[in-house]
């Protein structure tokens, strides 16, 4: 393999990596606030580049991805509502098979309004074939668009997280419900709230990889089931861990390719996510201690 | 087995009997293909039953072990090994016998497996991937067991679609008869619709047996001990890894008995019959079947895949399903059939909590 092969892999496996790793994120903000898995995290990052194509037919380009933005955030919150606010404390199995029945609902209704055809946002500067020279080898704009953008979604979340009043309540709404209620936190806005961020940066994340990877109405499922091996990979809760580990799937997935035939790189990511979860559970940066205390 | 089953049994029987009796009365035989075919997907969700509904593991993967014994079988009867004549394992079998050889339409020879010799390697690799599937797995609880299933379930997706043995996205077609004792077949022959109907509501009816037995056996309390509390049921003596293995073992090999005769009866197999959303749909079936309801679960899964195999869903189909699920799953956990309608509508317009909800699902 030559160097210019290697960085063009290594630039390919970041790119997808920090995808995996922002739909990880996603199902680290649900799952901290509510201990729930949403099994229809992938549908978000499907919907929101589905809403930016069609929206730019009428709209400049960055109007349409923040339309397309809020109205999966807007999606996501009436899915809490509707399907998951009322619960009553809800066992694990029942959480899990209502939001698979959400993500098969989400996904039949974009096959219905947008076909089976693979869409695509047009590339935000110049086209397909321009490039730029980084490293030695020629990469796509885009792909430093994935970059920058998801760079300042986790960021952007870490600020959100730490120094402002809701994120704070979110975050002790995560560590111990009861007692953020007796704080005066409405818990249950708050879980509403996590499902609009995490469509949010979901759908955004849709938007600028779209050019790259496109959109289909399927395409969430390989999605979810990728960012979920990321979240476990990384320690289920931890985003910052989820980011590493994105990274590192992203790379591997990658360099399989130089190994074994595209069709099985699914297989193979697959196997990584078993792997993981029968031997070290609580990810490869969790504590085992900690670990020790939930639910596998 | 006591009264009640043996009643239950036998009433089933008699219903399988009328309603091809009905149908030959009415002219409307062409029913039986779908009532068929809703057999051999009623055997998967009622093994998938005994693992969600008495043990209480989810699985969302039990599409992979219908298409391991689909494929397995299909592949067999269908690849020829004639210009694999000279190796030693090829040999071996045509010198036992335990080859068929025939002529193509070009006159060319054709060696292949025997379907019931393709049916038990299919079954012995269902097993063989189950227990080494099963150990690790079901060590997992919840969202872990879910996801592991799910991943179980899209590799064998996957590697079926990207591998040219098993005919890559056109799955494999041409597969022969499965020649029975007594001159009977499973085939998609049209002049043998009746006895095929018999065969699969036959194996069935074995399958229900065999499952109602088990559950009313020290395996069976063993296992709904296991669901109502892990824990409480090791210190009973319960060993419940092994019985958590056993039933997932079990319900792995009748969904592979199902995937091999389907595969016969209909002459091919598709990768679709071993993707992600054939196993939710088994899922969903069991749920509204009511989880640990083996003659709910069945009756609703008959209904609902003869209703979906005559198309009457449309283009809804996956849809449907999907709909069916979060329906259950929000008002009715303990499956459609044990919704009490006035209590139920008592509660929903009183506002009062479920008292049920949370200890059942």
């Amino acid at each position: 393999m030559s160097a210019e092969q290697f960085t063009q892999y290594l630039f390919a496996g970041i790119t997808y990596g920090i995808i995996y790793a922002i739909v990880a994120i996603g199902f680290n903000i649900i799952y901290n606030t509510t201990g729930i898995i949403n099994f229809a995290q992938g549908e978000f990052v499907m919907l929101g580049g589905m809403c930016a194509i069609s929206f730019q037919r009428f709209m400049p380009l960055p109007a349409a991805i923040v339309l397309a933005v809020a109205v999966t955030m807007v999606i996501g919150a009436l899915i809490e509502m509707i399907f998951i606010r009322w619960l009553k404390s809800p066992s694990v199995l029942r959480m899990i098979i209502i939001t698979i029945g959400i993500s098969i609902l989400l996904r039949e209704a974009a096959l219905h309004i947008w076909g089976d055809a693979v869409r695509a946002l047009p590339y935000f500067n110049g086209d397909e074939v321009s490039s730029v020279r980084i490293l030695g080898t020629n990469i796509s704009p885009q792909v430093l668009w994935v970059l920058g953008t998801c760079s300042l979604i986790v960021a952007g979340l870490s600020v959100f997280f730490r120094f402002t009043s809701l994120g704070q309540e979110m975050r002790a709404c995560a560590a111990n419900r009861t007692a953020a209620t007796l704080c005066g936190i409405n818990t249950k806005n708050m879980i509403t709230f996590s499902f609009m961020l995490s469509a949010g940066i979901g759908a955004l994340a849709g938007c600028v990889v779209s050019p790259i990877t496109y959109t289909q109405y399927d395409s969430g499922t390989g999605l979810a089931i990728k960012g979920f091996t990321v979240a476990i990979l990384g320690g289920l809760g931890n985003s910052m861990a989820a980011v590493a580990a994105g990274l590192l799937l992203g790379v591997i997935e990658a360099f399989s390719i130089t190994v074994v035939p595209l069709a099985f790189q699914d297989a193979i990511s697959i196997s990584i996510l078993l792997v993981i979860l029968f031997a070290r559970p609580h990810g490869l940066f969790g504590d085992r201690a900690a670990a020790g205390l939930k639910e596998f | 087995m006591d009264r009640k089953n043996l009643v239950s049994l036998l009433v089933f029987a008699i219903a399988v009997v009328a309603v091809q009796q009905a149908t030959a009365a009415t002219d409307t035989q062409y029913y039986l293909t779908q009532l068929t075919m809703a057999a051999y997907y009623s055997l998967v969700i009622i093994g998938l039953c005994l693992v969600m509904g008495y043990a209480g593991q989810i699985s969302l993967g039990h599409a992979g072990f219908f298409g391991i014994g689909g494929y397995v079988s299909a592949a067999l009867t269908t690849h020829n090994l004639a210009p694999l004549r000279d190796t030693a394992v090829v040999s071996w079998l045509a010198a036992h016998g335990l080859l068929v050889s025939g002529r193509d339409l070009y006159g060319d020879v054709l060696l292949t497996v025997p379907p019931w010799l393709a049916c038990l390697a299919a079954l012995t690799a269902a097993v063989v991937i189950a227990f080494v599937i099963g150990v690790p797995v079901l060590k997992l609880k919840g969202h872990y067991l879910a996801m592991a299933t799910l991943g179980f379930g899209t590799i064998i997706y996957r590697i079926v679609l990207a591998t040219e043995f098993f005919g890559e996205a056109d799955g494999i077609s041409e597969v022969p008869a499965f020649p029975l004792p007594g001159g009977l077949a499973v085939s998609g022959d049209f002049s043998a619709r009746v006895s095929n109907y018999y065969l699969a509501w036959g194996i069935v009816l074995i399958g229900m047996t065999v499952l109602l037995n088990l559950i009313h056996s020290r395996v069976g309390r063993g296992l709904r001990a296991i669901h109502g509390a892990e824990d409480a049921a090791e210190a009973m003596g319960v060993n419940a890894s092994r019985y958590k293995l056993y039933s997932f073992v079990i319900s792995a090999v009748f969904a592979a008995v199902a995937g091999v005769f389907l595969t016969h009866y209909n002459g091919g197999i598709g990768p679709s019959e071993a993707g992600i959303m054939k196993s939710v749909r088994y899922v969903a079936l069991v749920a509204v079947g009511g989880m640990a309801s083996l003659w709910g679960t069945m009756i609703m899964g008959v209904l609902l895949n003869f209703m979906s195999l005559r198309g009457m869903f449309g283009s809804y189909d996956d849809a449907v399903f999907g709909a069916i699920l979060i329906l259950i799953m929000l008002f009715a956990p303990e499956g459609i059939l044990r919704v009490q309608v006035p209590a139920a509508a008592k509660r929903i317009f009183q506002g009062r909590p479920k008292s049920v909800a949370g200890k059942t699902s």
